[in-house]
């Protein structure tokens, strides 16, 4: 057995598998699906009506989601993290309320401070329930957002709490250059939360949290951490949400952000980020804010029948989560199958005689 | 011998040009190979050869990109796991596919309950099961839960799906990976049962002397093509590797060398208790020595390194650092301190299998590769430097760790560790499911390591690794340390007496009376 009588490896060095790495278009477009349907969408309302592509509609645009966009700025890290939080809407609701009870008696300015560190307490509330019992964080924060509704209601007694101060409409009116400060705040938070994200090592931590938690905690990672400091983020959001609404409107009501905590988790998913965690970007957010927006945007200027609109984002919706879905499903193996017979030339072999 | 029609041909499955590519890389190309009907044929390789694939596709588990199956000599196109099965198919994977929260018995007949009027028959499933039991030889409680079974008896809960199947064709991959010396010859004596019944087997494993003691036919894959098929009555384990790794293998294990500082203890374990998985254990590691931990599976080595490691809380007992008291409550303090767990389990614990090799290396260190909070990507040079030397393919280091072979997904758990060299090394079965040329790499970077001052503590099931490695053997046993040798003393026998808790001389098996 000196001499092996091996097939001769006439192969060239098998250090590298030897394999192009070009992304396959499909992929591409499934990763970056959202930047093609937002666009297309743009260029068909730019076309379609005159009134779309004005720097006023744009702006009120804006101006009329940077609430929400604030919001899933908060819900993007939590869903990153491995969480859920269906309490934001509450928050958003419990924090206007706050702020527009204190303004009315006290200091407008510290009374919207104050409501921002509102949302940011109940934030952290969710997230000490999530981490010190390790509940499922899509049952606590339904739990709880129930609470802070009902705590709300009975701040307000179920009244609109009105208040009659300038310095409280300013955050949600007030203009620089033009344009709202709603809108520099959004896109100062959007910056920011995508910076945190992607440049620092909280952020690795984050998607590490979300993507396997048991390998982040062996490397170090104090999971439960990251996980409650995501939540009080967004709690601090949606409190801060909250008080650009109640300041655009002066004033603060119980039931205001009703179910916006679906309208975040919507925008979130339709932007490409994984609802199973670990995987996304803020970017992707705004564009799935903005995409939802556009849509109403859109009936209204075109008049299209608004009964339709609800038709049309849970169409989108249901279109982001199957180009999300990773998976083999059945019908993308069909698709495999069809292709590959296609370029498979009829030369199907015959038995060994 | 075999009573198939005489009309059949004697394949009973055909692979032709078979090539599969998964996210745009070649994992298997211009495939054509034969089973022989009624044999066990063998499918060797390295991690990342090819050889898993190849089975998946035999077993329908995945569609080939290109190229033909052909069972009976007819064409299939198998749309999933289930058409395989309807012909007899059926596959017993690498990675454990059972439902963790049911039993047993319901895990193996899930899909094919035995029913009476719609309802299940719970009488004829459990008399099924008990013949299952009975003519595989193993004995698993029908009703534990399966997720809290060990992975060895998850692996024969696998094993009883795939009979309760009657299959024809059984693809095995690596099913003994998990496998204790016993169980693993109970499972090669019931694949050699099954052949008796007619069954033809595929098997997929890493271990050539199983292998070539097991099989009629052994194909060998590299770079995911054939090499050669032969029969394994011809082959030896050395020369398969050649054909797998296309060059020979001097030597499998590195010179042992000498431990650096005899006299300084790195780690002093004392009394360390945690419910019945730690009842007193004690031991010392010095600065350059390798510890080797062997022992049965549940015997409580994991549980000590996890410890060790502050991964799980301790009843009791006090760990000492470079002779200072460790009061690592959090693998975040353990890991400030200098310890560093390569964990047994790569894909559950080890990896985020999602994001990018470079993302994963640097998960443990970000401290040392930033400035401030920021990310540095001047200091994630480093990454690239470790990479380098463990041999990390640069094309791979931004793809997703699932990507990976196992070999270089390992060779990454470990880059992880090697931004700060650590003072201690805990490393649970570094070499699971790692392909030949790969665990050479990982034995070397494990002696290096210790050549410079690291104490290790490798924890394996493979004896031949722990012996070929170790400055000292210790030998647990139901949460005990029952041995504890210096290498020149330890021999295979003497450590798998220790583990199984036999007197010398007591089982006829491991080599009679002396």
């Amino acid at each position: 057995m000196t001499k092996t009588s091996t097939a001769p490896a006439a192969t060239p060095p098998e250090t590298t598998a030897g394999n192009g790495r070009h992304r396959r278009p499909l992929a591409l477009l499934r990763d970056y699906g959202i930047v093609v349907v937002f666009l297309a969408l743009f260029l068909a309302l730019t076309l379609s009506s005159s009134t779309f592509l004005t720097s006023q509609n744009l702006l009120n645009l804006l101006a009329q989601n940077a609430p929400i966009g604030i919001m899933a700025c908060g819900g993007t890290l939590v869903i990153i993290a491995g969480g859920f939080d269906l309490s934001v809407g509450a928050i958003y609701g419990l924090a206007g309320v706050i702020a527009a009870k204190l303004a009315a008696s006290g200091d407008p300015v510290i009374a919207l401070i104050v409501g921002v560190l509102a949302g940011l307490l109940l934030g952290l509330i969710n997230g000490s329930l999530v981490s010190l019992f390790s509940i499922n964080s899509f049952i606590a924060t339904l739990a709880t957002g129930y609470v802070f509704r009902g705590i709300a209601a009975i701040v307000t007694g179920g009244f609109l709490v009105g208040v009659n101060k300038d310095a409280f409409g300013q955050l949600g009116k007030a203009e620089l250059f033009d344009v709202k400060i709603s809108i520099f705040i959004f896109a100062a938070l959007a910056i920011i939360t995508g910076l945190f994200l992607t440049r620092t090592r909280y952020g690795r931590y984050v998607f590490a949290a979300g993507g396997n938690a048991e390998a982040a905690r062996l490397s170090g990672v104090r999971v439960e951490l990251v996980r409650t400091l995501t939540f009080t983020f967004s709690g601090a959001c949606a409190g801060l949400a909250g008080i650009i609404a109640a300041s655009r409107v002066s004033s603060g009501q119980a039931d205001a952000g009703a179910g916006l905590e679906l309208a975040v988790i919507a925008a979130i998913v339709i932007g490409g980020t994984s609802i199973l965690g670990g995987e996304g970007a803020i970017w992707r957010s705004i564009l799935g804010v903005m995409l939802i927006a556009m849509i109403g945007n859109g009936f209204n200027l075109l008049s299209i029948d608004p009964f339709y609109e609800p038709i049309v984002q849970g169409t989108i919706i249901l279109i982001a989560v199957i180009a999300d879905s990773r998976n083999e499903g059945p019908i993308t193996r069909t698709i495999q199958r069809w292709r590959q017979k296609r370029a498979l030339p009829a030369a199907a072999g015959g038995p060994p005689g | 011998m075999s009573s198939a029609p005489a009309s059949t041909p004697s394949a009973i499955v055909r692979v032709e040009g078979v090539g599969r590519r998964f996210a745009g890389i070649k994992a298997l190309e211009g495939v054509t190979l034969e089973i022989e009907r009624g044999s066990i044929h063998g499918l060797v390789g390295e991690n990342g050869a090819g050889k898993s694939t190849l089975g998946k596709i035999i077993a329908g588990v995945i569609a080939p990109s290109e190229g033909q199956l052909l069972v009976d000599g007819e064409p299939v196109d198998y749309r999933d796991p289930g058409d395989a099965i309807a012909d007899g198919i059926v596959s017993v994977q690498q990675e454990i596919a059972l439902v963790p929260k049911r039993t047993a018995l319901e895990n193996v007949f899930l899909g094919i309950e035995p029913t009476r009027f719609g309802l299940v028959d719970t009488a004829a499933t459990r008399a099924r099961y008990a013949e299952l039991q009975e003519s595989s030889g193993f004995s698993i409680d029908p009703d534990a839960v399966v997720g809290g079974l060990r992975v060895a008896d998850q692996q024969k809960v696998e094993v009883l799906r795939a009979l309760a199947r009657n299959a024809r064709l059984l693809v095995m991959d690596e099913p003994t990976a998990a496998l204790t010396p016993d169980e693993t010859e109970s499972l090669l004596e019931v694949a050699r049962t099954l052949r008796a019944r007619g069954v033809t087997i595929v098997f997929v494993s890493h271990f050539l002397e199983e292998v070539l003691a097991l099989t009629d036919t052994v194909t060998v894959l590299r770079n995911g093509r054939l090499v050669q098929t032969s029969a394994s009555a011809e082959q030896t384990p050395e020369r398969l590797v050649e054909a797998m790794l296309g060059r020979s293998l001097e030597q499998t294990f590195p010179e042992r060398r000498p431990i650096v500082e005899p006299d300084r203890v790195v780690l002093g374990a004392r009394d360390l208790r945690r419910g019945k998985a730690l009842r007193g254990v004690s031991l010392e590691i010095r600065a350059g020595e390798i510890l080797g931990v062997a022992g049965l599976v549940g015997s409580g080595r994991t549980e000590l390194a996890r410890a060790l490691f502050g991964a799980d809380l301790l009843d009791s007992g006090t760990i000492e650092l470079e002779g200072k008291p460790l009061t690592a409550t959090s693998p975040r303090n353990a890991v400030d301190a200098g310890i560093a767990l390569v964990p047994e389990d790569r894909k559950g614990q080890g990896l985020l299998m999602g994001r990018s090799v470079r993302e994963n290396v640097g998960l443990a260190h970000l401290g040392e590769l930033s400035s401030g909070p920021f990310l540095s990507p001047r200091k994630a040079g480093l990454i690239d430097a470790l990479l380098d030397r463990l041999e990390v393919p640069g094309h791979r280091r931004d793809v997703a760790a699932q990507l990976l072979s196992g070999g270089n997904q390992q060779k990454v758990l470990f880059a992880k560790w090697l931004v700060n060299t650590p003072l201690l090394l805990l490393a649970d079965e570094p070499t699971r499911g790692v392909d030949i040329g790969a665990k050479r790499a990982i034995y070397e970077l494990i002696g290096d390591l210790a050549a410079s001052g690291v104490a290790v503590l490798l924890i394996s099931s493979e004896l031949e690794e722990v012996l070929g490695l170790a400055h000292r053997v210790v030998v647990m046993r139901r949460g005990e340390i029952v041995t504890d040798l210096p290498i020149a003393e330890a021999s295979e026998d003497r450590v798998m007496r220790a583990a199984f808790g036999s007197p010398p001389a007591d089982e006829p098996r491991d080599g009679g009376a002396p």
